[in-house]
């Protein structure tokens, strides 16, 4: 355990000793705030508009507000993805600095771990940044905490899947760009699978649409702790960290 | 301390080491000459635990690489051919992080921090970002990285490539001073170096042990004749080759003579003396005495590739080489 700690320090320490962790956590901040701005404008107009004709809807700062922002955060992250897994293995096979790594007393599983658990960490300050926009919401309003506090988990469930993807694919390859472009394209096609489902109703398509990332964070974003969607995203980091171990283990028998 | 019996590592398409064997006692410094890609850096990265290897057994400090690799990591400290350096960390924070992945604990790794600083003089430079670092110190925090746990085997890839010669004396001293407390295999393509730094010679060719010995010993089984080259002027410009040779060749010691080239007004030859026999002094007097100049008078060094092919094809033929060039590299 010392070990995954000490890789997750580096790991963290070299996001944040380039311009990498600054420029994500400012895009992110720029583009989380005008989803905010976006969707608390159209409810507050909604909210007015029915005021003035007299309608008594009840009004719903989880449902209206909270629900699509958290969804909508669940597909920025799949471009955001990508760049903060890219370099975590390409850079090191790149440098040679992997040779380091892996001739020192210390196991695959824990170098793996570490460095997954360091890309979740930035991914979390990610989302902890946007947090803040919240602060507004239960200052003037009263939203229920619970169902944000899920749709969090299930956003951190969904990255934990996708980082996974992205870190197996980063041991492929000794160049970033394609580590980052081959996870942008999983990414992407994990999202629009989705979309089969709306139209079709065979078998085959609920499949692909059950494979969509997208399809699962739905439930979350609702305040539902479904446990069928965790077990999809917690199956989906396993098969991410296996390969990425199965894959750091052929790299030895290779290179 | 380092035994190896029948090592072999093959990929899809060639065999890299092929049963190579060799033992290595503690505290000896040992070097691993080869020509690129003749299977030094495999063999290296098999006992480093890097790649497992295809057949054959490896042991260090008496741990098999296949059976207890941590333990053999424990004990190896290890300068692959590029050094592994974060370039955006701190020379003495990058030599903490690897002293923590090696095991090390706070008020050791302190220690072990400082004293690896200032035993490989990069002390100076121990807040500098090693981006900025010029080759030679890079190479010389890359040894300080592979020393921080006090390993008792060292092994450094080829740990004077690229450096400038004052930086490959610096390092070569540095690694000799290492020798007392930690057993070093060290590899190289440059015969002098092996010379200048190794108790112990393995040459390697294509995957290939083809020798294995003391340094004197090559030294000595190669010197035993010696082969010059000269070179000859002449004031008037005009210079009949066909004499000068019958006049080398009369000297006392000489066994062969043989011309190799025409420069303007200067004729080389080269000369090889009988075995065991000395006769620079005499070559040089009898050029001056017949009235030429002598414009050169060096050893004709042989090329690594010339000891390999005496080495490999005719092993009697092998006194006759003259495996190091004097004054070369020094």
């Amino acid at each position: 355990m010392r070990n995954v700690w000490i890789i997750w320090r580096k790991e963290l320490r070299s996001y944040f000793v380039s311009p990498v962790a600054y420029l994500l956590l400012a895009m992110f901040a720029v583009i989380f705030g005008f989803f905010f701005w976006n969707i608390l404008g159209y409810f507050v107009f909604t909210s007015m508009e029915s005021q003035m004709r007299g309608e008594m809807f009840p009004v719903n700062v989880n449902e209206q507000v909270i629900r699509p922002l958290l969804s909508n955060v669940g597909v920025i992250g799949l471009f955001f993805i990508p760049m903060i897994t890219m370099r975590l293995f390409a850079e090191e096979k790149r440098s040679g600095t992997i040779e380091l790594l892996v001739t020192s007393p210390i196991r695959d599983g824990e170098i793996i771990l570490g460095k997954w658990l360091a890309a979740l960490t930035l991914y979390a300050g990610l989302l902890a940044l946007a947090a803040l926009n919240f602060v507004f919401l239960f200052r003037y309003g009263n939203p229920d905490w619970k169902p944000l506090a899920i749709g969090y988990l299930g956003l951190l469930l969904q990255a934990g899947a996708l980082l996974a993807i992205g870190m197996f694919i980063s041991t492929l390859t000794k160049n970033q760009i394609i580590a980052g472009a081959a996870t942008f394209g999983v990414c992407l096609l994990l999202w629009v699978l989705e979309w089969v489902g709306g139209y079709e109703t065979a078998t085959w398509a609920s499949v692909l649409s059950y494979m969509s990332v997208v399809t699962h964070i739905e439930s979350f974003s609702k305040g539902l702790l479904d446990s069928k969607d965790a077990v999809y995203y917690v199956t989906l980091i396993f098969l991410g960290i296996f390969f990425t171990a199965r894959s750091l283990e052929s790299l030895r028998w290779r290179s | 301390m380092i035994t190896v019996k029948e090592l072999t590592k093959r990929y899809a398409r060639n065999t890299a080491v092929d049963h190579i064997s060799f033992e290595i006692q503690k505290g000896q410094i040992v070097g691993f000459l080869g020509p690129n890609g003749a299977g030094k850096t495999t063999t290296m990265r098999m006992l480093t635990c890097f790649m497992p290897p295809t057949a054959g057994t490896a042991t260090v400090a008496g741990f098999d690489v296949l059976e207890e690799p941590m333990e053999v990591k424990k004990r190896i400290g290890y300068l692959p051919e590029t050094p592994p350096l974060y370039p955006e960390m701190r020379t003495g924070e990058y030599l903490e992080f690897v002293g923590r992945l090696k095991g090390l604990r706070k008020p050791e790794l302190g220690k072990r921090v400082d004293y690896v600083c200032e035993r490989c003089a990069v002390a100076d430079v121990r807040d500098r970002l090693i981006s900025k670092l010029s080759k030679g110190y890079r190479q010389r925090v890359g040894l300080a990285q592979a020393i921080i746990h006090n390993p008792e085997v060292l092994i450094l890839d080829e740990p004077t490539a690229g450096l400038d010669p004052k930086q490959i004396n610096e390092t070569r001293d540095l690694i000799k001073s290492l020798a007392g407390d930690h057993t070093i295999i060290l590899s190289t393509h440059i015969l002098p170096e092996v010379e200048q730094t190794c108790e112990q010679v393995i040459i390697i060719n294509k995957g290939k042990v083809i020798a294995t010995d003391s340094v004197n010993n090559l030294q000595n089984r190669a010197r035993g004749a010696e082969s010059v080259l000269v070179e000859v002027g002449g004031r008037n410009g005009d210079l009949d080759s066909a004499a000068i040779q019958s006049r080398l060749e009369k000297v006392s010691g000489v066994s062969k003579v043989v011309f190799k080239e025409k420069r303007q007004a200067r004729n080389v030859f080269e000369v090889e003396s009988i075995k065991g026999r000395l006769m620079r002094g005499d070559l040089a007097r009898a050029v001056v005495e017949a009235g030429w100049d002598l414009n050169e008078l060096r050893p004709s060094a042989m090329s690594l590739e010339e000891v390999f092919l005496q080495l490999t094809g005719q092993p009697d033929a092998a006194p006759q080489v003259q495996l190091v060039a004097e004054g070369a590299g020094k």
